[in-house]
């Protein structure tokens, strides 16, 4: 084994216990004060810390209109670590981090704030050996993203010196139509390039979301029976049995569709839908996500095969809810779903005639994320009817959370001398095994960024895609009635029910 | 819940198996592997907690066997096994059969072994102490795809290692190698961020650690470069000194949690490299079950290939590592020099640790 001059010779691609390690770097956070900061990034953060991921002499800056110092920062980042984190504290592991934790106060239209920043990252660069590298993650409301965004460009702080990198991490929502979406990419690519905007969807850091690639093109037995011939129709579910909380200036006039199916359950149904890639490298995915999104065909009578719901007061689980219309800063005559289905062609020879359902909403009966691939019945059964009446179709569910796994169905002789068949389920329990130790999604997502590993993030033409397939329904939903309502702790409005009846089948109970 | 079984057969171990599962309701359990202890009495407690722990992260159906010592002629002739089953909550996320083993059957431990091993499920061996100078070629060895010794009991770990490199063979690894994983990774971050030839190494760490040896053949082995061995009072490894020709890069770790990374023309950072728990460290080695083929070209590079603290005193007859040895900082000199042949480098350090041995 001879080291390769020029290359670091303690790396060797052989050499699969050395874990891939951020170089010098530095994460700016802004809107630090935020729920997302507190319950998932700093956390994350410190998890990929704890577990040796970070470069020495990491750095994290906050940047918020709190008057804070230094040390209120740090000691809030403690709180938010040993309240939230993954992984036991370790106060090693906190001294390491806490050498690069600065605060800079300031608001966003504050010229001294952004130049106070800028002489923090280059004390920073000097103190911790950040090199020059740092990622600005945007955890702000999205009318900040254009004035943070310019700020940056105007302090010169998105220009990177000779060879080091400035990114930025921007959290949905990505846009609330397609316009909005084209104007949002337009200004954050006026300033960072492309391929140094990172446009995180959670949901594709989980390790769930990860594994159906795993599932579909590592193994045999799924991808022959994964197509049309075989393929009865496909639900893709997103339950929440919260409300929306606090979130009412956000989450009125967006709904859950834009909320919810623009990104998530459009990813969840490019990944379970998709051609092979070449290889497993961000172009190679993307440009197959993109074909699927591309090849997407509305139904004609979007009344018949869309459903959208309020969901109105009742139980939940043993509580009381109210209904949307009574929460707290809600227009009682708005028109914001909190419930949507759709229904979904994809246009391709793999696809063709095979309906996509998707679904989300608010208060519903328990908090699920799942897909299910529901097969046709046997072509012909030789047992006679009464022997197969218990039986339903064959199905395969990815359950992405909770409960992270796969869950087969199918049908088995239930014991006895006569001949019954009925549906069992053959479970794989991801969550049994791996939940432990198994990675937040936000940490890998922030150690990809901190890499430059775009594969886990939406790219611009995707989201383009996503709102070009949800345009049209919500433009829809604007001239075309209200939503229906649902009583709160149901699995939705009476109408997405009969909308799946109309063609025959139903929605599983997750 | 636990199930004990008095002079029993693996078949009836397997008929308990089942039956505590339905008791727990749940029939079938994702476990991804069948884990091997093979032990004494005195460690069995330490080595299943640790690996009751790993079953975490690693749902495995745990066996541990523990072979009795049999204080009489008698008792040799006679032979008998012993089991206790748990699932459930008793058995972290797997099952766990205790088999302790008397007499004659201890020599067949394999036979009691092979019938309970899960279908299909990879299998590993993992010897807290006492590993068999072969592991592969052990009966219960050669049932497992990976064989896990742990150089760091042993009495000799020099001698230890070197039969180690004799007998390895792919899939076999040892816990003193997964120990510094955290070295190995920060060393290679260290690296990644200079522009540097590396001349010449110093690890240092307390003495009948094997894994500071370890550490020093993968770093020689990596960068071709001599490597000095050299001791500490611990805990652990202390420091690694790499002379490049861009000034030194140390990572220093007096106190077994917080190191300190110094690198010429940077600020010094901290890093929390904590000493680990064996949990840790086991379910580190059932990540992956391929064989490591970095710890065979570390292992096989030679302890005796070491510049050894020892070896100073003899240093004047052996030419290139010596001169590393002797000069604490070569780094303006080492590149000058014509780079040292494998072969002499590696006879003369032989003859001058033999040399030392034979003080």
């Amino acid at each position: 084994m001879t080291p390769v001059h020029g290359a670091n010779p303690l790396r060797d691609a052989a050499d699969r216990r050395l874990p891939r390690i951020a170089g010098p770097s530095g994460l700016v956070i802004f809107g630090v004060t935020g729920d997302l900061s507190r319950k998932k990034l700093m956390p994350a953060v410190y998890d990929l810390a704890n577990r040796g991921l970070l470069p020495p002499g990491f750095a994290l800056i906050g940047f918020a209109r709190r008057e804070w110092e230094n040390e209120d920062f740090a000691q809030e980042v403690h709180d938010a670590v040993s309240e939230h984190a993954r992984t036991p504290f370790r106060e090693e592991v906190w001294q390491q981090l806490v050498q690069g934790m600065r605060f800079v106060q300031g608001n966003f239209d504050d010229d001294d704030a952004f130049e106070r920043l800028k002489s923090t990252m280059q004390e920073l660069d000097k103190a911790q050996g950040t090199g020059g590298n740092f990622a600005y993650y945007l955890s702000v409301p999205p009318k900040f993203f254009p004035e943070v965004v310019q700020q940056l460009k105007k302090h010169g702080l998105a220009d990177a010196p000779e060879g080091s990198w400035r990114r930025a991490v921007i959290e949905k929502p990505f846009g609330h139509d397609l316009e909005s979406a084209r104007e949002l990419n337009a200004i954050v690519h006026e300033v960072f390039a492309p391929d140094q905007v990172f446009r995180i969807d959670h949901y594709l850091g989980k390790e769930t979301v990860q594994n159906i690639l795993a599932l579909r093109f590592a193994n045999t037995m799924f991808e022959p029976i994964w197509n049309r011939s075989y393929v009865d129709h496909v639900q893709i579910t997103m339950a929440e049995d919260i409300g929306i909380g606090g979130r009412a200036g956000y989450y009125d006039g967006i709904g859950a569709a834009r909320d919810v199916i623009q990104n998530h359950l459009l990813q969840l149904m490019a990944l379970t839908a998709m051609e092979e890639p070449a290889s497993f490298d961000a172009d190679a995915l993307v440009a197959e996500k993109a074909k699927v999104l591309g090849a997407v065909r509305l139904p004609k009578d979007l009344g018949a095969h869309t459903v959208r719901g309020q969901y109105a007061a009742g139980w939940q689980g043993g509580e009381k809810a109210v209904g949307y219309l009574q929460e707290d800063g809600i227009d009682p005559k708005s028109n914001t779903d909190t419930y949507a289905a759709i229904k979904l062609g994809i246009d391709n020879r793999r696809w063709a005639g095979v309906p996509f359902y998707l679904r989300t909403g608010k208060r519903l009966g328990r908090r699920v994320t799942e897909i299910a691939v529901v097969f046709q019945r046997a072509p012909h059964s030789p047992f006679d009817h009464t022997a197969t009446e218990e039986l339903g179709q064959n199905a395969i569910v990815i359950r992405v959370q909770p409960d992270e796994g796969i869950t087969v169905r199918f049908g088995s002789k239930v014991p006895g001398t006569s001949m019954e068949i009925r549906d069992v389920s053959m479970d794989f329990a991801y969550g049994e095994s791996f939940t432990e130790s198994s990675p937040e999604a936000y940490e890998r997502l922030i150690l990809d960024v901190l890499l430059g590993d775009s594969n886990l993030f939406p790219r611009t033409e995707e989201v383009e895609l996503s709102w070009n397939i949800l345009d049209p329904i919500e433009n829809y939903w604007d001239k075309h009635g209200k939503p229906a309502q649902y009583p709160s702790g149901t699995w939705g409005p009476a109408e997405a029910d009969e909308m799946l009846a109309r063609d025959g089948r139903s929605w599983r109970r997750p | 819940m636990k199930i004990d079984l008095t002079d029993t057969t693996s078949s009836k171990i397997n008929k308990a198996l089942v039956q505590g599962r339905r008791a727990i309701g749940t029939p079938a359990v994702g476990m991804v592997l069948t884990l091997v202890i093979v032990t004494d009495e005195e460690n069995a407690y330490d080595a299943l907690k640790a690996a009751n722990e790993a079953s975490r992260e690693h749902p495995s159906r745990t066996l541990v066997v523990i072979k009795r010592v049999s204080r009489s002629p008698r008792d040799r002739t006679t032979s008998r096994l012993d089991a206790e089953v748990r699932v459930g909550a008793d058995a972290g996320t797997g099952e766990t059969v205790v088999l302790r083993l008397y007499g004659e059957v201890i020599d067949h431990a394999q036979s009691v072994v092979l019938p309970l091993l899960l279908p299909d499920a990879p299998v590993v061996a993992w010897w807290p102490v006492n590993a068999p100078r072969d592991p592969a070629k052990d009966p219960l060895g050669a049932l497992a795809q990976r064989r896990v010794t742990d150089s760091y009991a042993a009495e000799h770990p020099d001698a230890d290692l070197e039969a180690r490199a004799g007998a390895y063979t792919p899939g076999d690894t040892d816990l003193s190698w997964t120990r510094i994983t955290p070295w190995r990774s920060m060393l290679a971050a260290a690296l990644d961020q200079v522009v540097c030839e590396v001349t010449s190494v110093e690890v240092e760490g307390e003495e009948f650690n094997p894994s500071c040896e370890l550490l020093a053949m993968w770093l020689a082995d990596r960068l071709d470069v001599p490597v000095k061995r050299s001791l500490s009072s611990g805990p652990g490894l202390t420091a690694v000194r790499m002379a490049t020709d861009c000034g030194p890069v140390v990572l220093d770790r007096p106190d077994g949690s917080l190191a300190t990374l110094s690198v010429q023309g940077q600020p010094d950072r901290a890093v929390a490299l904590k000493r680990r728990e064996t949990s840790e460290l086991i379910a580190e080695e059932l990540r992956r079950l391929d064989p490591d083929d970095t710890y065979a070209a570390a292992l096989r590079f030679g302890v005796d290939r070491l510049v050894g603290p020892a070896d100073a005193a003899t240093a004047q007859d052996a030419p290139e590592p010596a001169a590393a040895a002797d000069d604490p900082a070569p780094a303006q000199e080492a590149p000058a020099k014509p780079a040292a042949k494998k072969a002499p480098a590696k006879q003369a350090a032989k003859k001058s640790s033999s040399k030392a041995a034979a003080k």
